[in-house]
C-alpha cells in the first residue's frame, strides 16, 4: 500500500491514536525496553560518545564532498559490474524499477526492508503494473497483510498486537496451521510470537526461491569499494538479494560514506542506537553481480539512487538531516511519539526526524503540525547518534510557517499581540497585574481551576493551578522595598 | 540534461563557494585510500589470547554454541555430535572450500556430505569463515568460488569451522586482513572485491511482534562454531 | 568571584511564571543568593525572555524582546533565573538570534556568559555546599526539567543542595529526565497529547511514594501539579527554591489558600 499522506490531519490522527488501546500497549514497549536497551549497550562501551562525535565528523566531511564521493562510488560500482540509476524524483525511481523488473519479465518480487521504497510508493505502483511485491521483513510483511503503512522506521508493525498478527495470518494464509515449535504450547490459534514467527518463516521460504527480482534498501554506499550495505536482524534481506536473478538496491544519495573504516565507526553507533544491540545480526556488503566463478548470487546488480529533494537540502538549515542513519532512536525516545505512535505523523518518516524532514518532502502546508507537535524537550537530539539538532530544525520550520503565514491567523495574531506587550515593559506589567488579579479572584478559594476559557486544551485533562496571590512578584517586591532596592 | 546531471548540479549549487576548492579531490582521494582506523574501542585492542576469549564470550552471549577442538581432524566428530544433540538428519551441505574438503569426513561414515550452494531442502550447512571479530562476537564471511553465501542464510543450522588464528580484535582489523588477502600485484583489494561480504552476529532474530525477541526469523535458527585451536597467527 | 572578595552583584531574572503564579519562588531565590553572600537586585525593566515568540517562529519579535533583556541586565556580574527554560533561552539561544549583527551578538554573548540557572549558580559558581535550612522530614522526588537538564547541565546541583537538608529523603522516579509534556504553548495547542504525556509522568511520580514533587521550572510544575490535582493525588508540588530556602509556609502549587 503506498503511503497516503495524512500529515495535515495530525490533530485528528493523534486524537484517534490516544484512544487506541493496542497502540498504547505497543508504545509502552518502544518507550520502555527499546529505549532502555540503548542506554545499557551505550553504557557498556566507554567510547560511545566519542564514537558519535566521529560519526558526525565522517558525515560532515562527506557532505562537503558528496558530489565527489558519489562519483567515486559510481565508478567503483560500475567497475564491479553493477549499474547505477540516478533518479531525481519518486516517479522516476518507480519507473526505473518497473523497467528493470520488466526486463526480467518479473511477476514476483521479494523485498527487504527499505524506507526509501516506502517514500517512493513502490509497492502500489508495482501492483498496478501486474507485479507482486512481497515484503519479507516480518514487520513489513505483517503490515503489508494489514494494508497499513509502517508506524516506526525499524519496527514497522510494533503497533500490532500478537492477537492481531494471528488474526492476519489466519485470514491470509490458506494453510495456517500451528507449526511444530518445541517448547511452545500450541493452542487453537497460538498467539505466541515464536509460533507466529515460524509461520511467517515457512510461508515466505518458497517465495524467496520463486522470486524473479529481489529489492532491498541500502543503509550505506561505500565509495572505496562500490558496495552497498544492508543491516538487518532477520536475514530476510540476504535471502532477498542472493536468491533471485536480479538484485535492485534502492537507496538515496546521502548514504554514501568514504571507506570501510568509516563504515566500522558508524556501525558501532547504529545498532546500539537503534535496537540496543552491539551489532545487528547481519551486516552485508554487496558489490556487483555474481562473479563468473561464484556458485550463487544474482546475475544482475542495480543500484537505484533516489534524490527526491535531498540535494536541495545541502547548504541549507536542513543539511544536518542528511547525516541521519535512520536508527529510530529519536522516535524511541520521543514523548510525543510515545503518545501518538507513528501513523499520526501521516507520512513515511514519523517522530522527530519526520517532524524535521517531512515538511521538506511533502510541503510545509501539509506537514505544518509536525514541527509544532513537539515539546522541544531535546531528548531526540540527546540520543541522535549523529547529533542532528532536531529541535532547532523544527523551530526553523516554525519560523518558515510564521513568515509564510502558514500558521493559523489566530495563533499568529495571538503571539504577535503578546509580543507587542512584551516589547513594552510598562504595558506588560500592567497586563500581568490585571490578568493575575482576575485569575486570583476567581481561583483563590480552591487553589486551582477545573476549567478555564481559552485554555481548554489544558483544563480538559488537568487542573490549572491558581496564582499564589493576587499580585505579581514585581509589585510585591516593590512594596516590600527590599534592602537592595529596585534598580533602574 | 540527464537526472544525474541535474542531481549533481543541485549538489554543487548547495556546496556554494567551496565547490571549486582545488583541495577537495585530493581530500577525497586521501580519505578513500587512507586505511587508518578512526577511533577503535579499547576492548578490541587486546592480546590475541584475550581476543579469543572475548570472541567466545561474545558469541555465547548471542546463543551461539562453540566447540573447541585441538586439531582439524577432530572437526567431523564435533559436527556429528552437534547433529545428534539437535536430533538432526546426518546430511550436511558443505562449502566447497579446501579446508572443509580436506577434513576426514569419511571417519564418520554416517555423515552424508555434499558440496555446493544452499538449497531450500538443506537443513544444515558447514562453511568456513574469513575472520572472527572479538569486539562484538561477529563472523566475517565472503563470497568466492569456494564459499557460496546462500549457505550462510538458507539452512536452519549454520555450522562454521574456523581457526583461532582467524580471530581479530576489531572490525577494522578484519577489513585490513581482507584487503591484504584480496590485493594482488596488479589489482587493488577494491578491484578484487568479492560480490558480498557478510558479517554475522548470532543467529537470525526478530523483535517485530510486540518487541519480543525470537530467534530464527528467516535465516539460521542456530549458529554453531567449531573452533580449531591453532594458536596465535 | 569568591565570597571573600567584593560581594557579587547579581540580578534576578524573575521569569513570567514566577512573577505571575508563584512570587514566593522569587523571594526564595533572593534569600538563597543573599545567604550565599550576593547582593541581589531585581531590574524593573525586565520582561519575558521571549521564548513563546521564539518557539512560535516569530524570530523578529524575539530579537526585539531579547534586546530589551540584554539591556536590562547589562551591568551585573551575574544574572540568575529560577528556571532552566528561561535561563537556557538567554544563555543558549540569544547569541544565535543576532548572527547578522555583530554588536548585538557580542552583547548577547556577554549576557550568555553571565547567565545562570539558580541551583547551578549556587553550586557551580558560588560553590555552595549546602543550605542552612531547618530539617524537614519529607520524602521528595525531583523532576529534571528538559531545558535545565539538556541545555544547562542541571542535574546534580539541586540534588546536592537538597541532600544538605536534614531529614529530607530523595526517591528517584524511574525516568526523572523524561519530559512532563508542558512544552510552552504545546500544552494548549496539543492539549490531549500533552495530557497523555503528563499522565505517564504522574504515574512515575506516584510510584515513588514521595510526599513532595520538586523541580526547577514553573511551567513543568504547573503542568504536573495540575495533573496530580485532577487525579486527586496527595503529592504536593513546589519549586525547589522554596524548599531550599525553607519557605514552605505558603500552600503548595494548586493547593487551597489557607
Amino acid at each position: 500500500m503506498s503511503m497516503q499522506i495524512t500529515a495535515q490531519n495530525f490533530e485528528a490522527n493523534a486524537k484517534k491514536a490516544l484512544k487506541d488501546p493496542n497502540l498504547r500497549k505497543a508504545m509502552q514497549i518502544i518507550g520502555g525496553p527499546m529505549a532502555s536497551r540503548r542506554v545499557e549497550t551505550a553504557r557498556e562501551l566507554p567510547e560511545f560518545e566519542a564514537l558519535r562525535d566521529e560519526g558526525v565528523k565522517i558525515k560532515t566531511h562527506v557532505l562537503k564532498h558528496i558530489d565527489l564521493y558519489l562519483e567515486k562510488f559510481e565508478q567503483q560500482l560500475t567497475a564491479r559490474g553493477g549499474k547505477l540509476h540516478w533518479c531525481r524524483t519518486s516517479r522516476e525511481a518507480r519507473e526505473t524499477i518497473l523497467a528493470l523488473c520488466r526486463s526480467r519479465n518479473a511477476k514476483l518480487v521479494t523485498k527487504g526492508k527499505s524506507m526509501v521504497t516506502e517514500e517512493i510508493g513502490l509497492n502500489a505502483f508495482l501492483e498496478e503494473h501486474g507485479i507482486t511485491p512481497v515484503e519479507t521483513d516480518l514487520g513489513e510483511y505483517i503490515i503489508q497483510l494489514a494494508q497499513e503503512p509502517p508506524s516506526h522506521i525499524i519496527g514497522p508493525a510494533l503497533h500490532k498486537t500478537r492477537e492481531q498478527v494471528a488474526e492476519l495470518f489466519e485470514e491470509h494464509h490458506p494453510d495456517y496451521e500451528l507449526p511444530n515449535v518445541p517448547g511452545v504450547k500450541a493452542g487453537p490459534r497460538s498467539t505466541e510470537p515464536q509460533v507466529l514467527v515460524t509461520e511467517a518463516r515457512s510461508v515466505l521460504r518458497d517465495t524467496y526461491f520463486k522470486a524473479d527480482v529481489g529489492i532491498t534498501g541500502a543503509n550505506f554506499l561505500i565509495a572505496e569499494t562500490g558496495a552497498t550495505v544492508i543491516v538487518t536482524n532477520e536475514g530476510n534481506g540476504d535471502l532477498t538479494q542472493s536468491l533471485p536473478k536480479m538484485h535492485i538496491a534502492v537507496s538515496s544519495i546521502e548514504k554514501v560514506i568514504p571507506n570501510l573504516e568509516d563504515l566500522s565507526t558508524i556501525l558501532r553507533i547504529l545498532a546500539r542506537s537503534a535496537t540496543g544491540q552491539e551489532m545487528s545480526c547481519y551486516t552485508t556488503l554487496s558489490c556487483g553481480p555474481k562473479r563468473p566463478e561464484d556458485k550463487d548470487g544474482p546475475e544482475e546488480f542495480h543500484v537505484v539512487l533516489v534524490d527526491n529533494g535531498r540535494s536541495e537540502m545541502l547548504g541549507t538549515e536542513l543539511e544536518p538531516l542528511l547525516r541521519c542513519i535512520r536508527c529510530g532512536a529519536c522516535m524511541n525516545n520521543c514523548p510525543v511519539y510515545h503518545s501518538v505512535g507513528g501513523h499520526a505523523y501521516g507520512w513515511v518518516y514519523p517522530g522527530p526526524i519526520g517532524a524535521a524532514l517531512d515538511p521538506h518532502m511533502i510541503g510545509l502546508e501539509t506537514a505544518r503540525h509536525l514541527p509544532n507537535a513537539s515539546t522541544f524537550c531535546g531528548k531526540c537530539e540527546e540520543v541522535c547518534p549523529m547529533r542532528i539538532p532536531l529541535p532547532d530544525i523544527m523551530r526553523w520550520w516554525r519560523e518558515q510557517a510564521h513568515e509564510k503565514q502558514i500558521t493559523p491567523p489566530l495563533q499568529r495574531w495571538g503571539i504577535e499581540a503578546w509580543a507587542f506587550a512584551a516589547k513594552n515593559p510598562w504595558l506588560y506589567r500592567l497586563g500581568a497585574r490585571v490578568a493575575i488579579g482576575l485569575l486570583n479572584l476567581l481561583g483563590k478559594d480552591k487553589g486551582k481551576f477545573t476549567s478555564l476559557p481559552l485554555v481548554g486544551g489544558w483544563t480538559d485533562g488537568r487542573d490549572f493551578p491558581a496564582p499564589q496571590s493576587g499580585s505579581t512578584f514585581m509589585s510585591q517586591y516593590k512594596k516590600k522595598g527590599q534592602k537592595s532596592g529596585v534598580t533602574k | 540534461m540527464t537526472s544525474r546531471d541535474r542531481i549533481f548540479a543541485t549538489l554543487r549549487a548547495g556546496l556554494k563557494h567551496t565547490v571549486d576548492d582545488p583541495a577537495r579531490p585530493a581530500a577525497v582521494a586521501e580519505r578513500i585510500n587512507r586505511r587508518t582506523p578512526n577511533l577503535v574501542p579499547q576492548r578490541a585492542q587486546i592480546p590475541h589470547a584475550e581476543q579469543v576469549a572475548l570472541f567466545t564470550a561474545k558469541v555465547e552471549a548471542l546463543t551461539v554454541t562453540v566447540d573447541s577442538v585441538p586439531a582439524e581432524q577432530d572437526v567431523p566428530g564435533k559436527v556429528a555430535d552437534y547433529l545428534a544433540r539437535h536430533n538432526l538428519p546426518s546430511q550436511l551441505r558443505v562449502a566447497p572450500d579446501p579446508l572443509l574438503q580436506n577434513l576426514p569426513w569419511s571417519e564418520r561414515p554416517m555423515l552424508q556430505v555434499d558440496y555446493g550452494p544452499g538449497r531450500s531442502q538443506d537443513l544444515v550447512s558447514v562453511t568456513p569463515a574469513f575472520a572472527g571479530i572479538a569486539e562484538t562476537g561477529t563472523l566475517m564471511l565472503h563470497s568466492s568460488a569456494t564459499t557460496p553465501t546462500t549457505l550462510h542464510f538458507v539452512p536452519d543450522h549454520h555450522i562454521v569451522v574456523m581457526k583461532e588464528s582467524q580471530i581479530t580484535g576489531s572490525l577494522e582489523d578484519a577489513f585490513a586482513r581482507l584487503r591484504d588477502k584480496l590485493g594482488t600485484a596488479d589489482k587493488s583489494a577494491a578491484e578484487n572485491w568479492p560480490r558480498t561480504v557478510n558479517f554475522v552476529t548470532g543467529p537470525s532474530r526478530t523483535a517485530d511482534i510486540e518487541g519480543v525477541p525470537v530467534l530464527g526469523a528467516h535465516g539460521p535458527r542456530r549458529l554453531h562454531i567449531v573452533l580449531i585451536a591453532d594458536g596465535t597467527p | 568571584m569568591s565570597q571573600i572578595d567584593a560581594k557579587p552583584r547579581v540580578a534576578l531574572f524573575v521569569t513570567c511564571l514566577v512573577d505571575l503564579f508563584r512570587p514566593s519562588v522569587g523571594f526564595a531565590a533572593i534569600k538563597l543568593m543573599e545567604d550565599a553572600g550576593c547582593i541581589v537586585e531585581v531590574p524593573e525593566a525586565q520582561v519575558c525572555c521571549g521564548q513563546p515568540a521564539y518557539n512560535s517562529g516569530d524570530r523578529k519579535d524575539t530579537a526585539a524582546i531579547a534586546k530589551q533583556v540584554i539591556e536590562a541586565f547589562e551591568d551585573y556580574d551575574y544574572v540568575v533565573a529560577p528556571s532552566g527554560s528561561c535561563g537556557g533561552m538567554i544563555k543558549d539561544h540569544y547569541p544565535a538570534l543576532f548572527a547578522a549583527d555583530s554588536e548585538w551578538q557580542r552583547r548577547a554573548e556577554d549576557l550568555s556568559g553571565r547567565m545562570h540557572e539558580l541551583t547551578s549558580f549556587l553550586v557551580d559558581v558560588l560553590k555552595v555546599q549546602g543550605v542552612q535550612t531547618a530539617p524537614q522530614d519529607v520524602k521528595i522526588t525531583y523532576h529534571d526539567s528538559c531545558s535545565g537538564l539538556r541545555e544547562l547541565g542541571v542535574k546534580g546541583q539541586p540534588r546536592a543542595l537538597l541532600d544538605s537538608i536534614g531529614g529530607l529523603e530523595i526517591v528517584e522516579m524511574q525516568t526523572p529526565e523524561t519530559c512532563c509534556g508542558f512544552g510552552g504553548t504545546f500544552c494548549v495547542k496539543y492539549g490531549e497529547v500533552s495530557t497523555d504525556i503528563v499522565s505517564r509522568k504522574t504515574a512515575d511520580i506516584t510510584a515513588t511514594g514521595a510526599d513532595l514533587l520538586l523541580a526547577g521550572d514553573m511551567g513543568c510544575l504547573l503542568n504536573m501539579a495540575g495533573k496530580l490535582k485532577r487525579e486527586g493525588s496527595a503529592v504536593q508540588v513546589r519549586h525547589v527554591a522554596e524548599v531550599l530556602a525553607g519557605m514552605t509556609d505558603l500552600p503548595a502549587i494548586g493547593e487551597e489558600q489557607k
